[in-house]
């Protein structure tokens, strides 16, 4: 019977190819084993019962039999027992695979009704597609232009919301070179279930003649240097403390001290906020004069920004990753 | 729970049912017997409408590419059928047609605390479906059943406010509801009916009726909200009106998790009737039970962050949301236990009823222990917004809630209606119900491991084969959903005269009342002096 049903044609495993996908394979069979087990316990009891003391002709009043405290204590714990172990396991590998390694490969996503727009930090953009290489930890840095999406791809075991407004962080390293469906799982509107694609785990090297082959004229970077120059910003933002806003050189991963004292990481949300929404965060020491670049910047743009001043600071920005090669 | 002071009455063919015939006696009745049955009209045509919308569904996938309709369809299919089968369907089902029906009669009273008021409540509800039958006609919404913002509130041009108002309205029905059942058990007992004597399913009722009173006005806050967002522009859950748009996913769920139990908890009352009376025993561990009634109740409030693990929300709040969802699956397998812990040393019998009861335990237990799949975050992480939920809750609410139902619809068919219905076709029913349930869903599980995301009108070929399987058990289901329909109307004009117990039952609605009952259900008001499930002084019907 299960030999007929694996030859038969129908797939009963997706495709394992990261690192936490083994380890959620283990507690999803450990899962399905013991909810087997159980099944089989239950049911096997109710059959069994419902055999046992069917009803015949002429039988007798069945007796009354209330509870049974003992009873009730064992069949409440050992659930709970089973239930404590298998959240331990699972809110473990959660907690453990929550923040991405330190030096993971960023790519930005934007999500838009109804296609993904990728792009790598050297600057190639994909549409629907995502080209990463094998065994090394990706880490993707995501928001939406519109309506809540959701970065799925079953071979990993991964999925995170892509949300409008803020940015959330989706990781995961690649173990097996191949071709792998990228879904929307978030429901976002007529073509919901056209916005798929496919992610391209390649080999090390064809992965950099792959960045090589599809190299564009500036990094992600360089083209928010740009912008960060034609939006005006380095008015204010000067390198050194002349202008009217901070110094922008070094800022990214620092603390910032907001005018109620309150302290906050700038990261890659709080650019964006102060970006569409300054008011919200005033920081201290600085006149609140900064004006809001809502529908004056797309998502992609904000990240190329962001991708700019993260680069203050390290060197500069490389015009071309020749580096890649 | 039996023993009149007074001599039974003798069979008074003035009842309910043939009391008045006119329209006017249906429509301005305060009798909670006759309100059930306009409920159970109304929500009986509401559920073939959204099992149409389901049927519609299946067949479009028979194809990877949708076989008959565009995806936009499609999206206004699915919306309509969650939509019509959560708040016009499986939440009103049970208490508004056995609860309205038989509160009153097992408690010991003569109608509800407020008959006014639960007739308002039907046309309460009719006006809502009213509202969203009409978005549903008049061109569709496609937001699916949790109007997700800010899809729902800024980005779709179909008919949300329409849609929305008739889901507004209709849960001031259910507060209405719930209200009235509350006061009716606290107030109405008759005498010797102590708390503990009250019949598991009034516990359960109870229950509900608590998360209907303080779930359903968080809900109406909440789609108000979006209306105020779509119609004024009032900025709550748009980020571009700084706004939060996972804040509406936490008003939502705050609801929509405890509405879970709204749909469960009177399905396990109904369960917990069925056994002890096709076992002829007392129910094991009715403490345990009616316990775990309020406790479900109580822990499904504080769970509705198990919707949001991939939602961003912060990875602290996922593990306490986990934690807790652990925890409100203890009392649901406590429940399974006495369940069948009752059948030992029964006498079971394998009347309709008890056939749609044991399937009701087995299909609730693979739902509830798919749930615990589902509330491990690492696992919830792959699976969440797949078929595999689709399964999990589908053998939660049509598994479980409306077998149920069809099983509480049987007993109480012939107090209900003074007609017996043919057994055997009941019984053929229920297997038919159960096979085809299974072949529609369990591939579905398969599917959600394997990847394949929920609310999809076109899927990649791989997926094919399991969503055909699907398909087919969902013909099965939907003949086996019309067969009750054909026999039950006809049992209305041909069926034999039922008597007043015909299982031997206890109970007041089976021992003080004759079937069907009159409009004031007792002659006089019944003095209780025994539990509830006094089997051992009924004998045994013959075999």
């Amino acid at each position: 019977m299960i030999a007929f049903l694996l030859q038969s044609g129908i797939p009963f495993r997706p495709e394992a190819a990261s690192t936490s996908g083994a380890h959620l394979d283990k507690l999803f069979y450990f899962l399905t084993g013991l909810s087997f087990l159980l099944c089989v316990l239950i049911f096997g009891t109710l059959v069994y019962f419902a055999v046992r003391y069917r009803r015949r002709p002429h039988g007798s009043v069945p007796p009354v039999i209330l509870q049974s405290i003992p009873l009730e204590i064992v069949w409440t714990v050992i659930p709970i027992i089973i239930n404590v172990v298998i959240f331990l396991w699972a809110a473990n590998l959660f907690f453990r695979d929550a923040e991405p390694p330190i030096g993971s490969t960023e790519i930005f996503v934007v999500g838009k009704q109804w296609m993904w727009h990728l792009q790598h930090a050297e600057g190639q953009r994909e549409i629907n597609e995502l080209h990463i290489p094998v065994n090394v930890p990706i880490k993707l840095i995501m928001t939406s232009q519109d309506v809540i999406h959701d970065f799925f791809v079953p071979a990993f075991r991964e999925k995170k919301d892509v949300v409008p407004g803020r940015y959330t962080l989706e990781w995961f390293q690649p173990t097996k070179i191949g071709r792998y469906h990228l879904f929307c799982a978030q429901y976002c509107g007529t073509l919901h279930s056209g916005m798929i694609g496919w992610v391209y785990v390649m080999s090390q090297k064809d992965y950099a003649e792959w960045m090589y082959r599809n190299r564009p004229s500036e990094s992600a970077a360089g083209v928010g240097q740009r912008l960060f120059a034609k939006l005006a910003c380095n008015n204010c933002h000067q390198t050194n403390r002349s202008g009217s806003g901070p110094p922008l050189t070094g800022a990214f991963g620092s603390v910032a001290t907001l005018q109620n004292g309150e302290r906050r990481e700038v990261d890659e949300g709080f650019i964006h906020q102060i970006i569409l929404n300054p008011t919200t965060l005033p920081v201290a020491g600085y006149p609140q004069v900064m004006p809001s670049f809502r529908g004056e910047v797309s998502e992609e743009e904000i990240l190329e920004i962001i991708a700019y001043i993260k680069s203050m600071g390290q060197e500069q920005p490389q015009p071309v990753a020749e580096g890649n090669q | 729970m039996s023993t009149a002071v007074v001599e039974r009455p003798l069979y008074n063919p003035v009842n309910y049912l043939n009391v008045k015939h006119t329209l006017k006696s249906w429509l301005l009745t305060t009798d909670h017997k006759r309100i059930a049955l306009l409920y159970l009209g109304s929500i009986t045509m509401l559920f073939f409408v959204g099992g149409f919308a389901a049927m519609l569904m299946r067949l479009n996938l028979l194809e990877p590419a949708g076989a008959i309709v565009h995806p936009e369809t499609y999206n206004k299919l699915f919306t309509m059928h969650g939509i019509v089968m959560v708040w016009f369907f499986l939440i009103p089902s049970i208490p508004t047609t056995l609860g309205n029906f038989l509160i009153p009669i097992m408690v010991g009273a003569r109608d509800l605390a407020f008959p006014k008021l639960n007739l308002l409540s039907w046309y309460i509800f009719i006006f809502g479906s009213a509202f969203t039958l009409y978005a549903l006609v008049s061109g569709g919404v496609d937001t699916g059943w949790t109007f997700y913002t800010p899809l729902s509130s800024l980005y779709v041009t179909t008919h949300v406010m329409a849609a929305a108002a008739g889901v507004f309205i209709t849960g001031f029905s259910s507060i209405l509801t719930g209200l009235n059942f509350i006061v009716t058990v606290h107030k109405m007992r008759a005498p010797g009916m102590t708390w503990f004597r009250l019949p598991l399913f009034v516990w359960s009722m109870y229950a509900t009726s608590v998360i209907f009173v303080l779930a359903t006005p968080v809900l109406a806050i909440t789609l108000l909200l979006i209306g105020l967002e779509r119609g004024l522009h009032v900025g709550i859950f748009d980020p571009a009106l700084g706004g939060d748009p996972i804040l509406f996913q936490h008003l939502f769920w705050f609801y929509s998790h405890p509405a879970v139990y709204i749909m469960i908890l009177p399905g396990m009352g109904v369960v917990s009737e069925l056994v002890a009376a096709f076992s002829r025993k007392r129910v094991f561990g009715y403490k345990a039970i009616g316990f775990s009634s309020m406790a479900i109740a109580l822990f499904g409030f504080f769970v509705w962050g198990h919707h949001m693990f991939v939602s961003g929300q912060s990875v602290y709040a996922g593990m306490v949301f986990s934690a807790l969802s652990f925890a409100v699956a203890i009392p649901s397998a406590i429940k399974v236990f006495n369940w069948t812990a009752t059948l030992y040393k029964g006498s079971i019998s394998f009347d309709a009823p008890m056939l749609y009861a044991l399937g009701f335990i087995g299909l609730f237990t693979i739902g509830g222990l798919t749930g615990l799949f589902l509330a491990a975050l690492s696992v919830d992480v792959h699976v969440h917004d797949t078929y595999f939920v689709i399964a999990h809750f589908h053998y939660i609410m049509v598994g479980g809630a409306v077998m149920a139902y069809l099983g509480g619809i049987h007993f109480w068919w012939p107090k209900i209606t003074g007609k017996l219905y043919p057994d055997v076709w009941a019984r053929l029913a229920a297997v038919i119900i159960f096979v085809g349930f299974n072949l529609t869903f369990f591939p579905q599980y398969l599917l959600g491991y394997l990847g394949m995301p929920r609310r999809y009108a076109m899927y990649p070929a791989e997926f094919q084969m399991l969503n055909v399987m699907s398909t087919a058990g969902a013909s099965i289901l939907g003949l086996g959903y019309l067969l009750p329909l054909v026999y039950l109307i006809w049992s209305l004009r041909y069926g034999p005269d039922a008597g007043p117990n015909p299982f031997l039952a206890t109970g007041l609605e089976w021992e003080e009342t004759q079937s069907p009952p009159t409009t004031h259900n007792f002659e006089e008001i019944p003095v209780v002096t025994q539990d509830a499930y006094a089997y051992e002084n009924m004998g045994i019907p013959n075999v």
